[in-house]
């Protein structure tokens, strides 16, 4: 750790906690997208359902070049966000912040989605039946009993999209450029340094990511035992 | 005062149809074989099933009307389901104590401690959930049920995950409650011994339709009920316990006359009104009354009726000295032999007597 710190620059720091803002950021607004969806997802089968999980799985076979580009012309000056925030005068969000951060979002929904999903699934109807029927309302079911006995489903979503929005490139690069401070994120950062044929600070940061993503992957799969899940 | 619901429901190769309504007040079974459309019924009553076109009222209330909905947890009804329903995170405790939390003050009539008592549950209480047994979680959730002091229970087979000896020990807490917590009940079941041991008025569904609402009177007065398509014809008599003689027997009181009852009885039910279940085939024909027989349970009654029943056999309707009714299924020919006609004068004798169960 004391090796860590004294041989980091001030520019991996800056890199670390901007990361660190985007991965709690995209978790936080996930979850809030991600929880009734899932519920929708897990309450049936039709057809406008399998259309909406499609969508929702796309990162996952997309190149993050592809969402990235269409992410690029639509937030972007003259795409149909980025323009109208430009006509309200606003900035538009190509190479900003809030842009990676849509991106993320985007980009980390099925890791957020699929777990959640599978435990409302598992968790099925009766529950929340018998909880309406001793006086319980909407929210006031979710909060006694739906999110305490979904618990390992929404640590397992949580863990798995922070990660996953850390190991995030493509769409970084595609939609944030590489400006530090505001797009320049670790992944990014490393990029920089090995065509920079700086390997000794590529290397340090790789490692760091890679102790990370172990030991949240290992956390994953203790709290998901038994418990069908998505392959990050 | 009367529940009334009528809805439409078309799935596939389901049409389910009624417009019904009986009294809110006692215990109302819903039966019918599975797939006659009890459950639906029941989840319609509960706010569970949402069908456009239908009509729910309780009293004077509209739960169901068009646009007018009142949801499951605005309309302070408990439900009991077939399969334990403890929430499993939560202790017995913290399971019993969740609707009566979220119950009114005012509105609470029944408290922990009495409903505990009732149950006899003070021993799981601090017990987590997933160490009770079938039988313990169904009388725990009844206890929660209670404890939301309802206007209305609901309850979607709830001894039928348990088994035979399970059952006989926990129906008489349903007895008890029923008697004690006034509280009107809507109870579905295919178990003609349920019925004939709780209901005083019993719905019979058929193929998503209602064939009709009777007493349990009625229905067990008629030959053909559905309710004897299993054993045959049952007489159900209403009598109340004495104390167990040194003999090992009990007697039960039905008017002037007296069953001597031979199997376990549970002390605390002496002196309640019961229900005696016997099968018209236990039920024997004799002119004179036999004086060394190992026959306990002889007792002079009066033929009102005489029907064919199945092949080669006659059902007697038969009364009690205090009027209640009996059935006989007797061979025709012993019919015929001893000279039966309505109006005369015999004597019954029963094989089994048993308590419904």
């Amino acid at each position: 750790m004391e090796y860590l710190r004294q041989s980091l620059s001030a520019e991996d720091w800056t890199a670390i906690w901007l990361t660190l803002r985007l991965c709690l950021y995209t978790t936080l607004i996930l979850m809030v997208i991600a929880t009734p969806v899932a519920w929708w997802l897990a309450s049936g089968r039709s057809a406008s359902r399998t259309a909406v999980q499609a969508v929702v799985a796309l990162p996952l076979v997309l190149p993050p070049t592809v969402l990235g580009f269409y992410l690029l012309i639509t937030l972007g000056p003259r795409g149909f966000i980025g323009g109208t925030l430009e006509d309200m005068g606003f900035h538009h969000l190509a190479f900003t912040f809030e842009g990676i951060l849509i991106g993320s979002v985007l980009y980390s929904m099925p890791f957020a989605v699929q777990p959640l999903q599978e435990a409302f699934a598992n968790l099925g109807r009766r529950p929340i039946e018998v909880a309406a029927s001793l006086g319980a309302g909407l929210i006031d079911r979710f909060i006694s009993v739906i999110l305490p006995m979904t618990k390992g489903g929404f640590i397992v979503a949580m863990t798995l999209t922070f990660a996953h929005t850390m190991g995030e490139f493509g769409v970084i690069l595609m939609v944030g450029g590489n400006i530090p401070g505001v797009t320049h994120v670790l992944s990014t950062t490393i990029y920089g340094y090995t065509e920079g044929m700086q390997y000794a600070a590529a290397g340090r940061l790789s490692l760091m990511l890679l102790i990370f993503a172990f030991i949240v992957l290992f956390v994953v799969y203790w709290f998901n035992r038994g418990f069908e899940m998505v392959k990050p | 005062m009367t529940l009334s619901v009528r809805a439409r429901i078309t799935h596939s190769n389901f049409i389910f149809d009624v417009d019904v309504d009986w009294p809110a007040e006692g215990v109302t079974v819903l039966f019918g074989r599975s797939g006659s459309g009890k459950t639906t019924l029941l989840r319609l009553i509960a706010g569970l099933e949402r069908p456009s076109g239908a009509r729910v009222s309780f009293r004077n209330e509209i739960w169901l009307n068009g646009r007018c909905w009142v949801p499951l947890h605005r309309r302070r009804i408990a439900m009991v389901f077939q399969e334990a329903s403890l929430l499993p995170h939560l202790s017995v405790r913290e399971n019993l104590l969740y609707g009566y939390k979220r119950t009114p003050i005012a509105e609470r009539k029944l408290h922990l401690d009495e409903v505990v008592r009732m149950l006899a549950i003070e021993n799981l209480i601090e017990r987590n959930v997933n160490q009770l047994s079938g039988g313990e979680r169904q009388r725990v959730a009844l206890g929660r049920a209670l404890l939301t002091s309802p206007r209305l229970l609901l309850m979607d087979e709830p001894l039928s995950a348990l088994d035979t000896q399970t059952k006989r020990d926990i129906l008489p807490y349903f007895e008890r409650l029923v008697m004690e917590a006034d509280v009107p009940i809507v109870y579905v079941t295919h178990a003609p011994a349920e019925v004939e041991r709780l209901a005083d008025r019993v719905v019979f569904l058929r193929d998503g339709h209602i064939d009709r609402v009777e007493t349990l009177k009625h229905a067990l007065s008629r030959s053909d009920s559905p309710l004897f398509n299993d054993e045959g014809v049952v007489s159900v008599i209403e009598g109340q316990l004495g104390l167990k003689k040194e003999h090992g027997l009990t007697p039960f009181h039905v008017g002037e006359d007296c069953f001597w009852l031979s199997n376990p009885i549970y002390s605390d039910s002496v002196g309640r009104s019961q229900r005696l279940r016997i099968l018209a085939k236990d039920v024997g024909i004799v002119l004179t009354k036999p004086e060394n027989t190992s026959l306990l349970n002889i007792l002079p009654v009066t033929i009102q009726c005489i029907e064919h029943a199945r092949e080669g056999h006659v059902l007697l309707g038969l009364r009690l000295s205090g009027g209640q009714n009996l059935f006989a299924e007797i061979t025709a020919w012993s019919c015929s032999r001893l000279q039966l006609l309505n109006g005369v004068n015999v004597y019954a004798m029963i094989k089994t007597v048993a308590l419904a169960e």
